[in-house]
């Protein structure tokens, strides 16, 4: 303790203490009202969950066109293949999927989800950070950085809404791009130590409150999410395991992604990511490296489904990646960086148990400057699609604020429920 | 005697050019900050970690290949006993050499083996061991410097040329020799010289895979079959040299993945060399003249990866990058064009002398004016909180936490290293985790600080604000005044 002469101070600090609950609680003000404009919408109260895999999936390995001709030339090494011991899973005779992707597999066969094939979005370089960086900045080109197209979404829809209100949450001590921006950002990571007393959070809201808006309106948003997880009893779980790039650690963040979107009174409109897909060596086929990502990508989708259950059939998670691989195998048994690959889309929103493939060929006159596979449907198209749908955002809304500069890119319809 | 503009200023230069003051320092250094940054320069050497496992990647190589060998040799024995004795199996575990990414496990207790070395219970494997010397060492370094400068430009180096500890077994044990070997010695020497050491230390060839890379016309490119990664080549041109906008295109990565084939590490048998360390194999090296960014290259072997390395080293595009990060790290997320100009200039003139562009750095007053807007790195905050309240911390108090704020040793998730922006650091759930940790140390520290308002004016000096003050005075306990001074705008700030 203190000095005494300090507990008088102790007395006096609690009505500014106060003010300062008043002030975070007025940044989050308009999430108080009431439900009737957003019911009046008449429509669903709608979950969209986006899961970007860093470092470029390999489009081929995760869905790998057996039924090209060409297929499995380019892949010596790592090709997959439709029988024998560790067979890909059939989707629809030409496209397979990786055996280490059952839950999706099932999922396709109930019609709960969808994949994208030969999809990109409108980057053609091969850097992994400035195709993330437009990947979830939404933007047409490299060099915007200030905020992501999730928050604009957010941003774009009207205020007081059901999701509006709930701002947008960013997993990881790191929020990722796509969630940045001027609409609130709601932050939770899987819990790895002790919380702090909420006294000492209270006093320091005060200090950023007196000094620093800022960190003030992030300790804000910090304290906001942490209430949602402790109503959904999320404090007290498990601590430590395994990062990002692990079975373990995708399982886990899907896990709590899913407890807060799946609140009454958490956000609507979630990110994350998946680490590891940069598979330049030793990709490996059916099993290896690649095939324990996918496995764990595989058990994100069972603990989205798990989780999320009471509002599965109007949630939507999609994954994305920032670019694919060369179709051909490299000199070490791995791909290099490439241009066309999947997406998926998965949850009981989803109108599924389809393939969209306008299928390019694999043929070398066929691949994207004759080395990758070639992107035939945008990513960004896809995503339009989707959360216009799901969220009701007008075509001008979405190719101005959300996607900028897409008026000649038509949301692709119909993948919604 | 120094008015109180120059006072404030010197106080934040503790901050943003170095580690922060330690107890008893800040009075002093405010006033004298710029002659003693400038004499760091002057000195032109880094310091090495004492104490560290082994001196060098050529040691580390026989030890992780003796690990290895042993480690096969203990499977093996595993699974003969089993295999004979049904009781024995049960003490056998497959996980031994599933730790390169793992926090250390107890060694599980394997059947009699006269081969095996003296280990004590629950120390970890060899890779992780070595690891967590190598962190505890250059952690020590730096809250023993001075004004901790050099450390920082060591660790954005370290940054700028990041390998990663956690893609392999070799990553795990290299990942502190690789900064004390490529990155160290050239802190304050000229920048090729740092770029040549660092594309050819093993552990970058192997973090970024070029140790595989094959020329498909070399002798063993036609013998196996096998041929280019070109992972490296991009990486260099990207992040290490012209930056992404830097005016090449997929031909020349192609090109540069072509010219540094053979650029490898010996393996265990060491036939081309110590096994372990660098050497140049010219069986994998594709021959001929190759062309990059319209020029011939056709030296032969080694001497044409120098020769291109060195070219790329002098490229304006890269004076330009490099200019950029060091402003945007040491001053603001944005930085301004002029001073960015000024680096780069000096970088071009000065032929990539490192000394000569943080001397444009230190002397140009706008790197001193910037108001201090960036957040301290969870690695920067770590050592400047241990250093203002004098703890030594072991090997679990530096790398818990560094851990939990995102930015773990030597362990970025890409090879572009840790951002370095408050979009990064100063988010939502970033700063809740800082709040926790800070919370860890105030307990930690209450018993050696005697009185935290006393701590907050030798640290802070004129940066303290009244309102920092008054919390640090009013906290409720001594951990929380500490948790309190070492989570304010002014010390997270810099």
């Amino acid at each position: 303790m203190m000095a005494p002469h300090d507990d008088d101070d102790c007395e006096r600090m609690t009505p500014s203490r106060r003010a300062v609950l008043g002030a975070a609680g007025a940044l989050f003000a308009w999430s108080f009202v009431p439900k009737f404009a957003y019911a009046a919408a008449g429509a669903r109260d709608p979950r969209f969950v986006l899961v970007i895999l860093r470092g470029a999936l390999d489009g081929l390995s995760a869905v790998p066109p057996i039924g090209d001709p060409d297929y499995a030339g380019l892949r010596e090494g790592i090709a997959l293949a439709k029988d024998g011991p560790d067979a890909a899973l059939s989707l629809d005779g030409f496209f397979y999927l990786h055996p280490a992707m059952p839950n999706l597999a099932r999922l396709y066969k109930q019609g709960q989800a969808t994949i994208v094939h030969a999809a990109a979005t409108g980057y053609r370089e091969r850097s992994h950070f400035d195709g993330q960086d437009v990947l979830e900045s939404g933007q047409p080109g490299t060099g915007h950085t200030q905020s992501g197209w999730l928050n604009r979404l957010l941003a774009s829809l009207p205020a007081g809404e059901g999701v509006s209100r709930k701002g947008v949450l960013g997993v990881g001590v790191v929020p990722p791009l796509v969630v940045r921006g001027d609409a609130p950002v709601l932050g939770w990571a899987p819990p790895r130590m002790a919380r702090a007393g909420s006294d000492l959070t209270m006093r320091l809201a005060d200090l950023y409150g007196q000094r620093d808006p800022a960190l003030a309106r992030a300790l804000a948003e910090a304290i906001e999410t942490e209430g949602v997880a402790q109503r959904r009893g999320m404090a007290g779980e498990q601590k430590g395991g395994g990062g990002p790039d692990t079975a373990d650690g995708m399982r886990r963040i899907a896990e709590g992604a899913a407890g807060l979107v799946g609140a009454d009174d958490g956000p609507r409109i979630a990110a994350l990511a998946f680490e590891g897909w940069d598979t330049h060596a030793n990709e490996g086929g059916a099993k290896g490296r690649l095939a324990n990502l996918l496995g764990g990508l595989d058990g994100a989708f069972a603990a989205f489904e798990q989780g999320l259950a009471p509002v599965w059939k109007d949630t939507v998670v999609m994954v994305a990646t920032e670019f694919g691989r060369t179709a051909a195998v490299n000199g070490t048994v791995g791909t290099d960086h490439g241009t066309g690959t999947v997406a998926f889309l998965v949850g009981g929103g989803v109108k599924g148990g389809r393939v969209v493939a306008d299928w390019p060929g694999l043929k070398p006159e066929q691949l994207y400057q004759n080395r990758d596979l070639k992107p035939t449907t945008d990513i960004r198209a896809v995503a339009k699609g989707v959360v216009s749908e799901l969220f009701g955002l007008s075509g001008p809304v979405l190719a101005e604020k959300v996607f900028p500069e897409t008026g000649g890119l038509r949301p692709v319809q119909g993948l919604v429920v | 005697m120094a008015g109180s503009g120059e006072l404030t200023a010197g106080a934040v230069a503790l901050q943003r050019f170095g580690l922060g003051p330690k107890p008893g320092q800040g009075e002093v250094f405010r006033a004298q900050i710029r002659e003693k940054l400038l004499a760091e320069i002057a000195a032109g050497g880094v310091a090495q970690p004492a104490g560290v496992p082994f001196s060098g990647t050529v040691e580390i190589g026989k030890a992780l290949f003796a690990f290895e060998d042993q480690e096969k040799r203990e499977r093996e024995a595993r699974r003969i006993a089993s295999a004979t004795h049904a009781q024995a199996s049960q003490q056998g575990s497959p996980q031994a050499m599933e730790m390169v990414g793992a926090a250390p496990q107890a060694q599980p207790a394997g059947p009699q083996n006269q081969m095996a070395p003296a280990k004590p219970p629950n120390e970890p494997a060899l890779p992780y061991r070595t690891y967590r010397d190598e962190v505890k060492s250059r952690v020590d370094l730096a809250l023993a410097a001075e004004t901790g400068f050099s450390e920082r430009l060591v660790m954005f180096w370290s940054n700028h040329f990041c390998i990663g500890a956690t893609k392999s077994t070799i990553g795990r044990i290299m990942a502190g020799a690789y900064e004390r070997e490529a990155i160290r010695p050239h802190v304050f020497g000229r920048f090729e010289d740092m770029l040549i050491a660092a594309e050819s230390h093993p552990a970058m060839l192997d973090f970024l895979d070029n140790r595989q890379s094959i020329g498909p016309n070399s002798p063993a490119g036609r013998r196996q079959g096998r041929g280019l990664n070109e992972n490296l080549a991009r990486e260099i041109m990207e992040l290490h040299t012209l930056g992404v906008s830097g005016g090449y295109s997929q031909g020349d990565v192609t090109n540069l993945a072509r010219i540094l084939t053979g650029w490898t590490m010996a393996g265990r048998d060491g036939r081309l060399g110590f096994p372990g360390s660098f050497i140049f194999n010219p069986g994998q090296h594709e021959p001929g003249v190759t062309p990059l960014l319209g020029r011939d290259y056709a030296q032969p072997d080694l001497a044409q990866g120098v020769a291109a390395l060195t070219d790329l080293a002098r490229q304006p595009a890269t004076a330009h990058f490099i200019a950029t990060k060091l402003v945007r790290h040491f001053v603001a997320d944005d930085p301004t064009p002029p001073l960015v100009e000024a680096l780069a200039a000096t970088f071009r003139d000065s032929g990539g002398d490192l000394g000569a562009v943080y001397r444009a750095l230190i002397g140009n007053d706008a790197a001193w004016m910037a108001p201090a807007t960036k957040i301290r790195s969870p690695q920067e905050f770590m050592l400047a909180s241990y250093r203002a309240l004098g703890r030594k911390p072991d090997f679990g108090q530096i790398i818990g936490p560094v851990g939990v704020m995102g930015q773990p040793f030597w362990q970025p998730s890409g090879p572009n290293g840790y951002a370095d922006s408050n979009a990064a650091w100063g988010s939502a759930e970033g700063l809740k985790t800082r709040v926790d940790v800070a919370a860890g140390w105030g307990r930690q520290a209450a018993g050696s600080v005697a009185d935290p308002r006393v701590l907050a004016d030798d640290i802070l000096g004129p940066l303290l604000s009244p309102e920092t003050k008054q919390a640090v005075a009013r906290a409720e306990s001594k951990p929380q005044a500490i948790a309190l001074l070492l989570m304010s705008p002014e010390f997270q700030r810099r």
